[in-house]
């Protein structure tokens, strides 16, 4: 595995310039995951979305490599496309040089409005990786709830009211869903960790058929967290179990990271002002629920990953 | 070297797809559509064709992977009708937009709802503003050769757009026809090797594709999609006379049919042009200076040659195969009317829907309409301006 230090002399491929905000996930996440592409150049598809527009103002872009971006829900089927274009030029000896497929979706183009085209894609057996920059809600729009918005997160579409307490139906289980699909590889992974991304990425980029990254892409405006702190935010989110590490290679899961000790999801949920009011008195119940959401859900991924389903030690 | 074949117009599309064996074809079911990627897959299966076949989830998906495909530097295509076309409406103004030259027959089909199968330009006409360009046929001879045309006309330097080759749902798509087509060599030079200019598998020069595009750019944007419209025009004409040359059949961008000294025409699109054409033939032999204007391109839309072509005429009936809820008559109606109210020679202009949900066209049906047409003539004077046609009122 190559040390950062090799990782920073690799030519970047989504360079600066771009209009991120500070603190933004999806810049590291993106950066880190192409850095794994060793010798073949990369197409970059992207679904619409924070990273797509902050990224490529006309006549300007952040890609040093190329890049399509075609609506909100069909990143699925246009990387596809582009991955049939490539199989058909080079079979009739148009083109001869190695490229990979690599697309990029928020939550809200992936677990909603773009899941049938990535499912699609999926099942039609692509030679292509799709990663999910999950970051638990429309932020792009100003915050609105999406199917991975955590339970109890407070979003413009999922306020925290004076009767409803914020989102109230658990997150859905996406990276399951695209294991479900008998995909050469799927996996869940988070940058506080950037081992564990490099090594996903790279797996997800070399198997053969297509692949799925989830990763956890902390968002400062819409989770309410001191900025500076992103590395720290997602390490809670490991640490509580709420974003577990694992990797489901060829059927096989596999954990890829066991927390020494039982950290309870307060601590993840309480530097986020998309939580505060969970803290309120009274909400206490709000907050086991939170937490009971997490355990059970562990316990089943610790079942299917072989391991003996048991929380860590307090 | 051409031989005469019995085929449905899906077939002779099919078959058109066939000799043209483009690198990506993403495509998915739908009646009356649906032969297409049937018969396309069995070229597919048995080698007929060494295309790469995607058969996608949804015509979304079809139409967004062809983008992707097209971006790629491939020639692809897809097909769709209906609901298809519909569920594609958002990616087609892309494709446009992305100047792809991707190219899609269409099954013309009534839109839901309520839901039926049956012809209608509903669903063509709903694409009407969306940058691409729309050739119609009459038959499925026109339809086979449009296709191969588009191919061409598409990828032409000076347009580089999406074409949308349309043929009417099950009159022409199921009913067999005799036609004749062209040998594989001929099609394969006609149509040459598609060579893209900027596209994302080129490796030396990486390019970013539908970048966010503010009101700084996307203006100017729009404008350059309207200038490959106009120039498409003169392209359209040129490779029309250029199959002319290896086929026999020369195209342009309308038909004329008995308009040179007509006093009264229908305007019509796709297969409802040979039931006029025969209606037309009867009352010249009673004497009737009956034409028909018969546009083949639609998008963009020839507003010179139909106002050259209908210059002398007293009286026009516009036959709309969709209705606008405008309340104020169909689509093809206001485009003929707008182009006729520059040569203030007072000609009078009505419209008539006609065939919503496949109801049948009648050559009584279009007697009635030149009856109309003849009476507003001699009278001069119009009491209904948008009628329609086989209804029950």
């Amino acid at each position: 595995m190559a040390t950062l230090k090799e990782l920073s002399r690799v030519e970047e491929r989504f360079v600066g310039g771009h209009r991120l905000c500070a603190g933004c996930g999806h810049g590291i996440s993106v950066r880190m995951i192409l850095n794994a592409v060793e010798d073949a150049n990369v197409v970059v598809g992207c679904a619409t979305g924070c990273l797509e527009v902050a990224s490529t103002i006309y006549p300007y872009t952040a890609w040093n490599c190329s890049f399509i971006h075609n609506a909100f829900e069909n990143a699925g089927a246009t990387i596809s496309g582009v991955e049939a274009a490539y199989r058909a030029l080079k079979k009739r000896g148009k083109i001869d040089r190695d490229f990979k497929f690599i697309a990029f979706g928020g939550d809200g183009g992936t677990y909603d409005i773009g899941l049938q085209s990535l499912s699609g894609a999926m099942e039609r057996g692509h030679n292509i990786v799709y990663v999910c920059l999950d970051n638990g809600a429309y932020m792009n729009t100003g915050i609105q709830r999406s199917s991975a918005t955590p339970t109890g997160a407070d979003t413009t579409t999922s306020p925290a009211g004076k009767v409803i307490p914020g989102k109230q139906q658990p997150r859905k289980d996406l990276t399951a869903i695209m294991a479900a699909h008998n995909i050469s590889y799927a996996a869940q992974t988070a940058i506080n960790n950037w081992q564990d991304v490099h090594k996903k990425a790279k797996k997800a980029i070399e198997v053969e058929g297509p692949a799925f990254l989830n990763v956890l892409s902390p968002c400062p405006r819409g989770w309410r967290y001191n900025t500076p702190d992103i590395v720290q935010i997602t390490k809670l989110a490991v640490e509580t179990r709420f974003w577990p590490l694992y990797e489901v290679e060829n059927g096989k899961w596999k954990l890829n990271y066991k927390p020494k000790k039982y950290v309870p999801v307060e601590e993840f949920l309480k530097p986020q002002g998309r939580f505060r009011h969970l803290f309120k008195p009274g909400n206490e119940h709000l907050i086991k629920a939170i937490q009971e959401e997490v355990d059970s859900r562990w316990l089943a991924l610790l079942e299917r990953c072989g391991e003996t389903p048991e929380l860590p030690p307090r | 070297m051409k031989s005469k074949v019995a085929l449905t117009g899906n077939e002779a599309v099919a078959q058109a797809m066939k000799q043209i064996n483009p690198d990506v074809v993403a495509a998915y079911p739908i009646t009356p559509q649906t032969e297409i990627v049937q018969i396309f897959s069995s070229f597919v299966a048995n080698g007929e064709v060494d295309t790469e076949f995607v058969a996608v989830e949804s015509e979304h998906s079809a139409m967004s992977a062809a983008i992707g495909a097209a971006a790629g530097g491939a020639r692809a295509m897809t097909a769709t009708s209906s609901q298809g076309l519909a569920l594609m409406f958002e990616v087609v103004y892309i494709a446009a937009s992305m100047r792809l030259p991707i190219v899609f027959p269409v099954v013309n089909r009534a839109l839901s709802g309520p839901i039926n199968i049956h012809c209608d330009h509903s669903d063509a006409m709903g694409l009407r503003d969306s940058g691409v360009i729309q050739l119609f046929s009459e038959n499925a001879q026109e339809a086979y050769d449009n296709m191969i045309q588009a191919v061409r006309i598409a990828e032409h330097s000076d347009v580089r757009l999406p074409v949308m080759v349309n043929m009417d749902g099950f009159i022409t798509s199921h009913a067999m026809d005799v036609l004749e087509v062209l040998d594989d060599e001929t099609v394969r030079n006609f149509v040459g090797t598609y060579v893209p200019e900027d596209y994302l598998l080129d490796a030396e020069n990486p390019i970013s594709i539908g970048n966010f595009d503010m009101y700084d750019f996307y203006f100017e944007h729009k404008r350059q999609q309207v200038e490959a419209m106009k120039a498409a025009k003169e392209v359209i004409r040129e490779i029309g006379k250029e199959f002319g040359r290896i086929s026999g059949r020369e195209y342009g961008l309308i038909e004329s049919y008995k308009l040179d000294d007509a006093d009264v025409a229908v305007v019509v699109l796709n297969s409802a042009a040979g039931t006029a054409k025969g209606v037309a033939d009867e009352l010249r032999a009673n004497g009737v200076k009956a034409g028909v204007l018969k546009p083949r391109v639609y998008r963009p839309f020839p507003q010179d040659e139909i106002r050259e072509a209908l210059k002398g005429v007293k009286a026009v009936a516009v036959l709309d195969r969709a209705e606008t809820f405008s309340t104020c008559g169909g689509p093809i109606f206001a485009d003929i009317r707008n182009v006729l109210y520059d040569l203030k020679n007072d000609i009078k202009v009505v419209n008539y829907v006609y065939g919503l949900g496949g109801r049948d066209l009648r050559l009584e049906h279009v007697a009635q309409v030149f009856e109309e047409l003849e009476n507003i003539r001699k009278t001069g004077r119009v009491d209904e301006t948008v009628k329609y046609l086989g209804l029950r009122e």
